[in-house]
């Protein structure tokens, strides 16, 4: 078997994993075509990891707390940031990700551990079989064992993640509930894809009518009054 | 971004504009004159002598925070943009199509279209409006003839012929122009468009907020990931924004026209703010030019409903969205791209 491994050219982001389990287009557009937006929800979030990465190391209660480590897989192609890793005295490694809010309906969180976990099982030469998420909403730890069934979930969206990038190509949008929260989604303009493959045809009824003889009537701004203010 | 960005225009000469914090900060003399946090702007104009910190310059970059710097008069100086690497594919998307004779066209003549159509709206308007008959009949006369050229423009087969067709409508559409000034505005009356230098009090200040306007449009490029330097509509020439004055076309009527015909119908200007120089160039003074700043800066808070989008934005948002429009056709997402209409 060829062991396959990865350039620094082409690592992806850890944290494309989740944007990608949550839309693909967002991850497209964020991590093909290089759009980003704030909004309260990532600036919130953006606060919360400032708090987590201040590169420390301490040692509580015997367990050696790295924070901000540095994560690579020359074997997955993935890079990131962990927000916090655990190295225990019997020889176990732990990490923890810290996550604004709740946790979600879908595995994304589990799946971002999970990434990281096999990072560091590459990085340390070692095997990680939990990992705990940090939710801000809870204000505690919730245990998250990696084994075999998130391993291959895991495995699947880093291989649609690769493919995509490989691609370079942008999946079309479609409106959903979940865009409401998306900083995206007046880059993404997910309203104007009703008219997909028909832009052409709007533009032509558009255009019949305004070479109609009636005025405008969308706005009042007056601008032909000769009145003083 | 539903919500609506401020530009800061600064008229003050010898005024220093520097970061504190997450704002910018305007002193003048020593003396600290204005803050405004930076997360607010959308854009900073400097008018004439006023400085600016690195520090401010980088932080806009950063940002998406324009900042432009003109003579006193609205000449476009200078820009400050940062790195914008990650849009590099969007950016040759954005060159393959202006290489390519039928892209070029196909996006040339929605907005060509688009120019005449709107043009012809505030014709219509102001014919809806007015109580004079024989400018009434004029305006009407004007807007049938534009009617033809929106449908010509759009079944036009070369650039050059959509160029000429777009030349044709502009004359029609300034023949009528002074017809929708107000007979009490003395020292307003269009005789044709002068722009190098504007040579009347109108013209300078048509010049002046259309330049007003390519800036907002240079930064809606920016913003948008796409090349303000390379455009459909215009050709390529150095230090000409080309695609910012391909995006200006639908708006020219709509906004800049209408404004400058409320600001002299009202007598909000008036002849007597404009100076005559030496050249015979036409110049707003600097008071009236912060009356012009204002009016405009206002315009653009009003609300208005996209009319593909289907969405309530205000007017100054809308560039904003049509250069995304166009960045999403370029993309391949839309099949043609969408012009804004005034309906």
């Amino acid at each position: 078997m060829i062991s396959m491994s990865y350039t620094d050219d082409e690592l992806l982001p850890i944290s494309a994993l989740q944007h990608l389990v949550f839309c693909e287009r967002q991850c497209a557009l964020i991590h093909i075509e290089r759009l980003w937006a704030d909004n309260a929800l990532t600036v919130d979030g953006h606060l919360l990891h400032k708090k987590a990465h201040d590169n420390s190391h301490e040692l509580i209660d015997g367990v050696r707390v790295a924070r901000s480590l540095w994560l690579v897989s020359r074997r997955l192609g993935l890079v990131g940031q962990a927000d916090i890793v655990e190295l225990h005295r019997d020889g176990s490694v732990v990490p923890v990700e810290y996550k604004r809010g709740k946790p979600k309906r879908d595995r994304s969180d589990e799946i971002q551990l999970c990434a990281q976990a096999l990072c560091l099982e590459e990085q340390l030469e070692t095997s990680i079989d939990r990992g705990f998420l940090f939710y801000g909403k809870r204000k505690r730890r919730t245990a998250v064992a990696i084994d075999a069934s998130l391993r291959d979930q895991t495995g699947a969206v880093i291989a649609r993640l690769r493919n995509m990038i490989d691609r370079q190509q942008t999946p079309t949008a479609t409106r959903q509930p979940k865009c409401e929260n998306c900083s995206l989604i007046d880059l993404c303009l997910p309203d104007g894809q009703r008219f997909r493959n028909g832009v052409a045809a709007w533009n032509q009824r558009q255009f019949a009518v305004a070479a109609g003889d009636d005025a405008p009537l969308t706005d009042s701004y007056d601008f032909l009054s000769a009145e003083a203010n | 971004m539903k919500k609506h960005l401020n530009t800061l225009f600064v008229t003050t000469e010898g005024a220093y504009l520097r970061k504190e914090g997450q704002a910018v900060v305007v002193r003048v003399e020593k003396q600290t004159r204005l803050r405004v946090p930076l997360h607010n702007l959308d854009g900073i104009v400097c008018f004439g002598r006023v400085g600016c910190s690195p520090a401010l310059m980088a932080s806009c970059a950063k940002g998406n925070v324009s900042i432009s710097f003109l003579n006193p008069y609205g000449g476009f100086l200078a820009a400050v943009t940062g790195f914008s690497p990650g849009n590099v594919l969007l950016r040759r998307q954005q060159y393959r199509a202006a290489d390519a004779a039928d892209s070029t066209l196909a996006i040339a003549k929605e907005i060509v279209a688009g120019k005449i159509a709107n043009s012809r709206s505030v014709l219509l308007r102001a014919a809806r409006d007015i109580s004079a008959p024989d400018a009434q009949e004029q305006l009407q006369r004007a807007a049938r003839r534009m009617a033809n050229d929106v449908t010509m423009a759009r079944n036009e087969t070369s650039l050059d012929a959509l160029r000429g067709r777009e030349g044709e409508s502009a004359a029609t559409y300034f023949q009528v122009f002074s017809s929708m000034i107000s007979p009490q505005a003395t020292g307003f009356a269009f005789t044709t468009r002068s722009r190098r230098p504007p040579l009347d009090p109108l013209n300078a200040l048509l010049s002046f907020l259309y330049s007003m306007l390519t800036h907002d449009a240079r930064s809606a490029c920016e913003a948008a990931g796409l090349d303000a330097a390379v455009g459909f509509l215009h050709r390529d020439r150095p230090g000409r924004p080309g695609l910012a004055l391909d995006l200006i076309e639908e708006f020219r009527a709509f906004l800049v026209d209408r404004l400058t015909l409320s600001l002299i119908n009202r007598r909000q200007i008036q002849s007597s703010d404009f100076e005559i120089t030496q050249s015979g160039a036409v110049l707003l003074k600097d008071k009236p030019r912060k009356t012009v700043l204002a009016a405009y800066q206002k315009r653009k808070q009003a609300t208005i409903t996209h009319p593909f989008l289907d969405e309530k934005t205000t007017i100054g948002l809308l560039i904003h969205l049509q250069a995304r429009l166009l960045a999403r056709h370029l993309r391949g997402d839309l099949d043609a791209y969408p012009p804004f209409l005034w309906r």
